[in-house]
């Protein structure tokens, strides 16, 4: 019982800031261009 | 300099494309900040990706560009720049890497759809996320509850679950809420009024039984619920938004501009936005006319087809009102642009386009159907059960229990995640098939169509005129490359038959009758009858090509030749025709072309119902008498004057190279130079249409199998989620299975069309 009250918090803090991740990306723009992003890499520049 | 001159000058140098004026675009410029600019702008001719290379690493050339990037999804460039750049430059730059561009209206570049769209997927993260952890921990605890979970653990599992929950539900419902509250405004329920009742009391309750250490609280199903409707939105959405994305690059590239003569005299393309009624426009002979107005200098022919349908030129002079959308044949005219005052033509249409939109818009569509029956049966049915068992003495609290997993279970996920999941899969097929979709629910009516109704101009013929007939090729040579030194559109179709590149040296064009130049010291001359002096001849072939127009060509002294031009009928006419008759659709021409121009086509088609000379309003009452018989009529048209028809048809298909009030009015635009796509959207609307009602019955009939379980209280709020999410997956599933389904549909009208190219390369090589 005692380690779920660390565990679980901490489980939601990794969730979370997976969370904030993607909405980080999807404010930045990552989202904007799906089908240009596979031949970006591909560029060298 | 006189109008007439200029167009004549211009001739000279550079005789396919316009003459260079200076451009204004400068109203396209965003300013970003103390020396940054940018600007927007929709790219043609990207082909694969490594345009986007060329146009990354080529624009930074310029001096002061700090950036270029191509969003490769949409076909759109975004430049930013310091200094005193101008957006004239960057489209040149781009048209000697050999793209064609246009910069955008920055107004429309960051619509209200868009940040609508980025709201509903942010709402979907992180409903997305919320659900998954509360599932988590609501299985443990179900888990749990079988076997030995301590109070003290439950507690803290529901605690937990609550802290997630509300502030995700508060989130990521919004957009549910805000519009069940809109709609209560509006004194209506809709869809998302139960929805949110449903999300609403499942909290509220949820919190009361964790604050009780109750065994079960219901977290899960709220959120998982909004998570699956969510789905359903943002598939919705990004259909939408990527068809009107599309479209608006097209109607970009379609030069929105005009040339405006100013104060000084000085004449500039200027775009459309900044022309105001009152200012005057030049219009070059082989120039779309852009505005409405009326002629004030100059004389010439115009090409109404794009307007009236009539293909025959028409003569204006000085006084008279010009449209847009007509092609200037022969003369250079000046135009004042007129505010749209009543009683014009385009006005007409568009109070005939409205009135004939308000009368649509009264058709229920399939998910409104369903809404309209459903969201009373969903109140009525948790009502009853909350009312019956406090009347059969079973406590408050079981009573709320069980009412709460009605609403939950019967809550309309798979209304709403089904018909979107279909539309999203069916735009896709269609979009392969150069179709784009305006509106969603087109695809339902397109396929309860039975009757199509074509135009003929532009629609069923290609919107250019060819040329017809068969010649000597040395003549026919030398009259297209004379051909190249003229705007004329008949010259255009010379050209453009024999494909020669390479216009004569010193070819003059005189306005209004034809264009000349000396070869070899002989004079050669291509125009009206008049100026080649062919009048007998040209007379006799107009007797026996009633249809057709006439362009002559002669060489110093010799007999003049006459060549036919004619609106030929799209590549695959022929058989697409054919290929619906045998489909078992009644097919109709209204046309407000010439009686005899219409029977050369409909002839031609073996199509037996057409009409002639038509107005507007003609084609209206005409498409309302079909539909007063019952039937259900696909309009095909591209001209301002099929507008109100495409409007007062039960769903309706545009050419791109439509006006644009058609476009606007049009349920999808089809691209390209063949009229199979209009075959595709119908094969395609069909399957997508069973695919839908299948998936309503599915979930109409989980309904019917849940509702008396939930109502008799066996079911939990979370096994009703369970089995709410279970229908969702299963018809979101069906929706997918489509794809396979669908290639097949599309691929026969393609089938179709091969045969109809070889079909014309043989009536070619007999000709």
């Amino acid at each position: 019982m005692d380690v779920l009250v660390f565990m679980i918090p901490i489980a939601l803090f990794l969730g979370t800031s997976g969370l904030v991740a993607f909405l980080w990306a999807l404010r930045s723009g990552q989202y904007d261009d799906m089908d240009g992003a596979e031949y970006r890499m591909l560029m060298d520049d | 300099m006189c109008c007439a001159d200029l167009a004549t000058a211009s001739t000279d140098a550079q005789p396919i494309r316009g003459p260079g004026f200076a451009r204004d675009l400068s109203p396209f410029v965003i300013r970003l900040g103390d020396d940054l600019n940018r600007v927007e702008l929709a790219v043609e001719g990207i082909r694969c990706a490594a345009c986007m290379g060329i146009i990354e690493r080529g624009l930074p050339a310029l001096p002061g560009v700090t950036k270029a990037r191509l969003n490769y999804s949409d076909r759109r460039l975004a430049v930013e720049w310091n200094g005193d750049l101008t957006v004239e430059r960057i489209v040149d730059a781009l048209d000697r890497l050999g793209y064609k561009a246009h910069p955008f209206d920055p107004k429309r570049a960051d619509d209200e759809e868009t940040k609508e769209s980025k709201r509903l997927i942010r709402a979907l993260a992180v409903a997305g996320f919320a659900s998954m952890n509360i599932m988590l921990m609501a299985v443990s605890v179900w888990a749990g509850n079988g076997s030995d979970i301590t109070p003290e653990t439950r507690d803290f599992f529901h605690w937990m679950q609550a802290v997630i929950a509300l502030p995700a539900a508060a989130y990521a419902g919004r957009p549910f809420y805000e519009s069940a509250i809109r709609g209560l405004r509006a004194g209506r329920v809709n869809m998302d009024f139960p929805i949110t009742l449903g999300v609403v009391l499942t909290m509220i309750m949820s919190v009361v039984e964790t604050m009780n250490s109750a065994t079960h609280a219901y977290f899960d199903g709220a959120v998982m619920l909004l998570f699956f409707l969510l789905i359903g939105r943002v598939l919705d959405q990004t259909m939408r938004r990527k068809t009107r994305t599309l479209a608006e690059n097209l109607s970009a590239l379609r030069s929105e501009t005009a040339a405006k003569i100013f104060e000084d005299g000085i004449v500039r393309d200027a775009p459309l936005s900044a022309i105001a009624p009152g200012d005057r426009v030049l219009v070059r002979p082989g120039e779309r006319i852009a505005v409405d107005g009326v002629v004030e200098e100059g004389s010439s022919e115009l090409d109404q087809s794009l307007v009236t349908g009539e293909t025959m030129l028409a003569a204006v002079t000085a006084g008279e009102r010009v449209y847009a959308g007509a092609l200037n044949a022969t003369g250079a005219l000046t135009v004042r642009v007129t505010a749209a005052a009543s009683g014009t033509l385009l006005d007409e249409v568009e109070s005939l386009m409205n009135r004939a939109l308000e009368a649509k818009s009264a058709a229920l569509v399939l998910a409104d159907k369903a809404t309209r029956l459903y969201v009373p049966f969903v109140h009525a049915a948790a009502a009853l059960t909350l009312l019956g068992w406090l009347v059969a003495g079973a406590g408050f609290h079981f009573a709320i229990l069980a009412a709460v997993a009605v609403l939950i279970i019967t809550c309309p996920c798979a209304l709403g995640l089904a018909i979107p999941a279909v539309q999203v899969v069916a735009a896709g097929a269609l979009f392969r098939q150069g179709v784009l979709l305006n509106t969603g629910d087109a695809l339902e009516r397109l396929a309860e169509v039975d009757t199509v109704v074509f135009d003929k101009t532009g629609t069923l013929t290609l919107p250019e005129p060819s040329l017809v007939g068969i010649y000597d090729s040395a003549v026919l040579e030398r009259a297209a490359r004379l051909a190249l030194s003229s705007r004329h559109p008949m010259a255009g179709a010379l050209a453009a038959a024999v494909g020669e590149r390479q216009p004569y040296a010193q070819a003059r064009e005189t306005a209004g009758l034809g264009v000349s130049a000396v070869v070899d010291g002989c004079e050669i001359r291509l125009g009206s009858p008049r100026f080649c002096g062919a009048e007998v001849q040209a007379r006799a072939a107009l007797e026996r090509h009633p249809e057709a127009s006439v362009i002559c060509f002669r060489e110093g002294g010799a007999a003049p030749s006459v060549f036919l031009v004619r609106q030929a009928l799209r590549d695959d006419a022929v058989e697409t025709v054919e290929a619906m008759r045998r489909g078992g659709y009644r097919l109709t021409v209204l046309s407000g072309d010439r009686a005899a121009a219409v029977a050369g086509a409909t002839d031609a088609l073996g199509i037996a119902e057409w009409a002639a000379e038509l107005t507007p309003k003609d084609k209206i009452a005409r498409i309302e008498a079909l539909k007063k018989g019952g039937r259900r009529v696909l309009m095909v048209g591209d001209g301002i004057n099929d507008a109100p028809a495409l409007a007062a048809a039960d769903v309706s298909l545009s050419p791109v190279t439509a006006a644009h009030v058609s476009q606007a009015a049009a349920d999808g635009l089809f691209m390209g130079r063949r009229l199979a796509p209009v075959i595709a959207a119908l094969g395609i609307g069909r399957k997508a249409r069973r695919l839908m009602v299948q998936n309503l019955a599915f979930s109409a009939l989980y309904n019917v199998a849940a509702i008396p379980l939930a109502a008799a209280g066996f079911l939990t709020p979370l096994i009703a989620a369970l089995a709410m999410s279970g229908s969702s997956v299963v018809v979101t599933l069906n929706a997918l299975r489509a794809r396979n389904g669908m290639r097949a549909v599309a691929a026969r009208p393609r089938r179709t069309a091969g045969t109809a190219r070889t079909g014309r390369a043989l009536q070619t090589k007999t000709a």
